[in-house]
Order: structure tokens, then sequence, then C-alpha cells
């Protein structure tokens, strides 16, 4: 067997190590397995990838290819090892960007050699090249613009010379018409790139329709379906990458880059049902935050940290549900705190009420509890815990909205069916909030409004704070 | 690309297809952002694609835009790559260490 005949046993190492390591991220307990699996195997891929070009007749520009892989490598792992809990949705927004881009480039890059020169295939091989050169330039334009785009839907806006502008959502029905047309568009040019491959123009129309496209498909999308947005965009970066096999007839990018595409969409399916939405629903119907924010004409008395203390002096059972305020205030520590104080000074039994999109990504609050040592027998998914609130004393809402809000058992509105903690069902309800304002779906809740409930306004971490000393002292 | 190659890699394509619809069915609402932040650091294998236009962008000499671009692929795919893999790792090391320990 020639040498580089095990160019291609490396790359089926590399692809066995991916399908090992997505099936192994599946399970709690092999996750962390699967996760280094997945590295090895692209470990793997590289270090053959390098062999091959080692092999080949001309020898590679080696200082600038090393230069590119340690310079992306110390930024990617820079990026990952500063990032805070709160931001890790957004950069993997970010990151999925820049694989998509990469995808992106590496046509950009073989179509323009062609244009610069390099001798042009024929036949077949011309029309293949051409075809997965434009899909892959199409999806992953698509994904760049759209990744970037929910990233600072999931900031909620960008910082532009100081000024703070909120991320806008807006998608009038027209708009998927629209977005029909620049596909048909996009198809239309890569035929016609098919028959005139060294046409810049068309190149550059096609990098122009994606980006637009990825910005209109994200655009009309409310904050609160922006993970199912984004594992969408995750499952479409790895089409590209597949694609991008095609150009240079690589197995390993064809293998990994459909079993990304279609894990990721069999995923965001899982995250739809979670949301009870269907993906259909998701793209195309305008969601939430949409301009006239309702108005609130209803007003409601807040409570302070003593009265709450003193609500809690006794109880036998305290629920707490945390939300996307938590992870804003980064208050986790002092909510662990709170809990092992009144679990000692009350004997209070204490558990925490987890919803599967909780915050801005799921199993975003089981990642920042479990950063503050909550013990994980402790916390308890939605479904199992909805039957406990008739028996709890006290259900604590920190920075939760949407996933509390009994508008969504009603059959109308954005948030119908999805289903909800049932907060309400408790005897008192203390929401830690700063204001009356609605959440992410931009639908007042009347959970705040009920005689039951006592609401807290101010900062996530000063009211928990507040709230131990009140309990300390008390 | 010969006719036998691409019914090939059309064959790969899809079975691939088939096996990522199987490869996942459930999956605990913990661990959607971690699975969806390790497929995403999986989808910059696009790093072996940068790689190789890299290098036949330098083989041919009259080539300076397309290495320029093949160059700055390496970068992006290689800052999804590893940050992809770390930050996961993170995540993972969260939900799954302290868990053990409570139990």
């Amino acid at each position: 067997m020639e040498f580089n005949e095990w160019i291609d046993i490396g790359y089926l190492i590399a692809a066995a190590l991916f399908i090992f390591g997505l099936k192994k991220l599946g399970h709690p307990r092999t996750a962390p397995r699967g996760n280094q699996l997945g590295a090895l195997g692209m470990l793997v891929a590289v270090i053959t990838t390098i062999l091959d070009m080692e092999l080949a007749d001309d020898p590679a520009n080696w200082t600038l290819i090393i230069a590119g892989l340690v310079i992306g490598s110390l930024i990617g792992y820079w990026m990952a090892a500063k990032v805070e809990m709160t931001g890790m949705p957004e950069l993997v927004a970010l990151f999925n960007g820049f694989g998509g881009a990469a995808s992106a480039l590496v046509a950009l890059s073989e179509s323009w050699r062609y244009i610069e020169g390099a001798n042009l295939p024929s036949g077949l091989e011309l029309t293949v090249t051409v075809v997965a050169a434009g899909l892959s330039a199409l999806v992953g334009w698509m994904t760049l613009t759209g990744s970037l785009l929910a990233m600072f839907k999931l900031k909620g806006g960008i910082e532009v010379f100081g000024k703070w502008i909120k991320t806008p959502t807006w998608g009038p029905r027209w708009l998927n018409v629209v977005k029909v047309v620049l596909m048909i568009t996009a198809f239309g040019l890569i035929y016609y790139n098919i028959d005139n491959p060294t046409d810049q123009n068309v190149i550059f129309a096609l990098i122009a329709i994606s980006s637009i496209l990825g910005i209109l498909l994200v655009l009309p999308i409310g904050g609160a379906d922006m993970p199912v947005v984004v594992s969408l965009l995750n499952s479409l970066s790895g089409i590209a990458a597949a694609f991008t096999g095609f150009i240079i007839g690589n197995s390993v990018l064809i293998v990994a880059g459909s079993l990304v595409g279609a894990s990721g969409l069999i995923l965001t399916f899982i995250m739809c049902k979670a949301m009870n939405r269907t993906l259909p629903d998701v793209l195309f119907k305008s969601f939430g935050g949409g301009g006239e924010k309702a108005s609130l004409t209803r007003t409601k008395v807040g409570s302070d940290a003593d009265e709450v203390a003193m609500m809690l002096d006794g109880a036998q059972k305290v629920i707490i549900v945390p939300g996307y305020g938590m992870a804003v205030s980064q208050c986790q520590h002092q909510v662990k705190e709170f809990a092992d104080l009144i679990s000692e000074k009350y004997d209070t039994e204490v558990s925490y009420a987890i919803h599967p999109v909780a915050g801005r990504m799921p199993g975003h609050m089981n990642v920042l509890l479990a950063e503050a040592n909550v013990p994980y027998e402790q916390l308890i998914e939605m479904d199992e815990i909805n039957s406990e609130f008739p028996d709890c004393d006290v259900a604590i809402v920190i920075g939760a909205n949407d996933t509390t809000n009994p508008a969504a058992r009603t059959g109308e509105g954005p948030l119908a069916g999805m289903p909800i903690i049932d907060a309400d069902q408790a005897r008192t309800v203390v929401i830690i909030k700063r204001s009356l304002s609605v959440g992410y779906a931009g639908v007042d809740n009347d959970l705040f409004y009920m005689d039951k409930t006592m609401m807290m306004f101010g900062d996530g971490k000063k009211m928990m704070t507040a709230l131990n000393n009140a309990v300390k002292e008390s | 690309m010969t006719p036998e190659l691409l019914i090939g890699s059309i064959t790969l394509f899809v079975l691939s297809i088939f096996l990522g619809f199987e490869l996942i069915t459930k999956v605990p609402a913990t661990l959607h952002t971690p699975l969806m932040s390790g497929a995403n650091a999986i989808s910059g294998i696009s790093i072996v694609g940068a790689l190789l236009g890299a290098n036949v962008a330098y083989d041919g000499g009259n080539t300076d835009l397309s290495g320029i671009l093949a160059f700055i692929a390496v970068i992006l795919a290689m800052i999804n790559v590893v940050g992809g893999f770390a930050v996961t790792n993170r995540m993972l090391n969260m939900i799954a260490g302290k868990k053990n320990r409570g139990a």
C-alpha cells in the first residue's frame, strides 16, 4: 500500500471518532468523553491533512499555514477561556458563524483560483466544482450573517459609538416572499455560473444575496426562539462544510459535515418540541418582541426583603425558579447561599425548578447553578416538579418571566401552548425582577398581579443579598 | 472528479445524513447546549478544506488573493474548532463534574 492511501485511513478514523463523539455527547454520563473523542477526531483529521500536504509534489507555504493554525487556536482558546457563563450562548453563535465563513471562504478561494488563471477543469468535474462552490457559498455566508445577527439578538442589542441600539425584530408576511425570490435567484446564479465559471460579478452577487438571506432569516425571529435558530444555523454550517467537501473531493469533510447537518437538525426539532413549537412556526411566524410593547396599565406594590424573610419563616417547602435575570446579574452564588441559609435556619426543603428553555439556551440554568455548587439532585426538570407546586409554601422566581406566564395555558397569543413552570400554584410567589415589564415574548404576565405574589423590584444580585441579610437577622 | 468518485461522494453524503438523523434521539434538556456546541466544533472540519485550499493556492504561484482567502479560512476554522471544543468542555465540566461530587 502506498503511503498516500493511508491518508484515507486517517480520515476514516477521524470520521469514526466524530460519530462516537456525537453519540456520547447525547448522554449525561458520557458527554465529556464524547467531546474529547470529537476533539481527538479533529486532531487526527488535521494531522492527516498536514501529512497529505507534506507528501504533495510542491512544497506548501508552511510558515503561513502554521501561523494561521496557531493564531486561530490561540484566539479560539482565549475566547472560550475568558467568556462569562452568561455569554456562552452568544459565543456558540459566533463560533458557528466562523465555521460557516470558513467553508464559504474555501469555496471562494477555489473559485478565485480559476479567475486568477488556474487551469479550469472540464465537463463533469467543472459542473461539480461550480455547483458545490456555489452551494457552499450560499449556505456558508448565510450562516455567517445569520449567526452574527443571532449573537446580537441574544445580547439584546449592539453598541455603536457608545450608543446602545436594540436589535430589531421585524418580519411582515411579505418578507417570506422576498426570501423565496432571493433563494431562487441564488440557484439561478449558480446555474449560470456553470457556463461562466470565471465571472466575478456572479460570485459577488451570490455572496451579497446569501448574506442578505441570512439576515432576513433571523430578523423576524424573537429572542425567545433564538436557541432554536442557533441550533438550525449550526446544522447549516455542517451542510456548508459537506458542500466544501464536494469541491475538493474530500471524504472526511462530507461525512463530518453531513453528520453535523443531520444531527443538528434533529436537535433543532427536539428543542422546538421542548417549547411546544414547530420549526415552520419559529421560522416564518414572527414572534414577540415586536414594535408595540404591550403598554402596562396595571401596577403592583413592591415588597422589601424583610417582608419576604418573614414569609419564609416556617416555610417547609421552597422552590426556586431561576431565569435569565439570574444569569444577567450573576447571582447564582447568592441563590445557593440563600438556599443553605433557609434550609439550616428553618429546616426548609429547597429545590430548583428548571424550565427547558429558561435563560437564553437550554441547560443555561443547570450550568450556572452547577457553577455555584448546587447539588445536581436539587435541580428538577419542569415536568417532574410541576406537580409539587400545590404543596409548595413559597416559590421564588428569580428573573424568570415567560417561562412562568400563565398566559401560556390559554390558547392565544405568542406564548400559547408553551409548557410553563406552575409557579402560580404555590401558596406564595416571590418574584425578583427589575420591573413589571414584559419578557422576551412581549406578553404581560398575570402572575405579577396576583394577590399572593410579592414583587421584589431590583437587580437579582442586590435583592438576593438583601434577602440573605434579612433572613440572617430575622 | 470522475463519475465514480462523484457517485461515491454522494453515497457518503446521503448515508452520513441518515446516520446523523439516527445518532441523536432523546437528549435531556441539560445537554442541548453542550451538544449543539460540540457538534458546532465538529463542523469546524472545514479546517481540512482550508488547509488543502491554502496548499493548492500556494502551489499555483500566480495566486495572491485565493491564498489570502484560504489563510483567513484557516484562522476562522481553527477558532471554531479550538474554541468550540474548549467551551463545550467548560460547560460539561460544570454540569457533570459537580454531579459526580453531589452523588
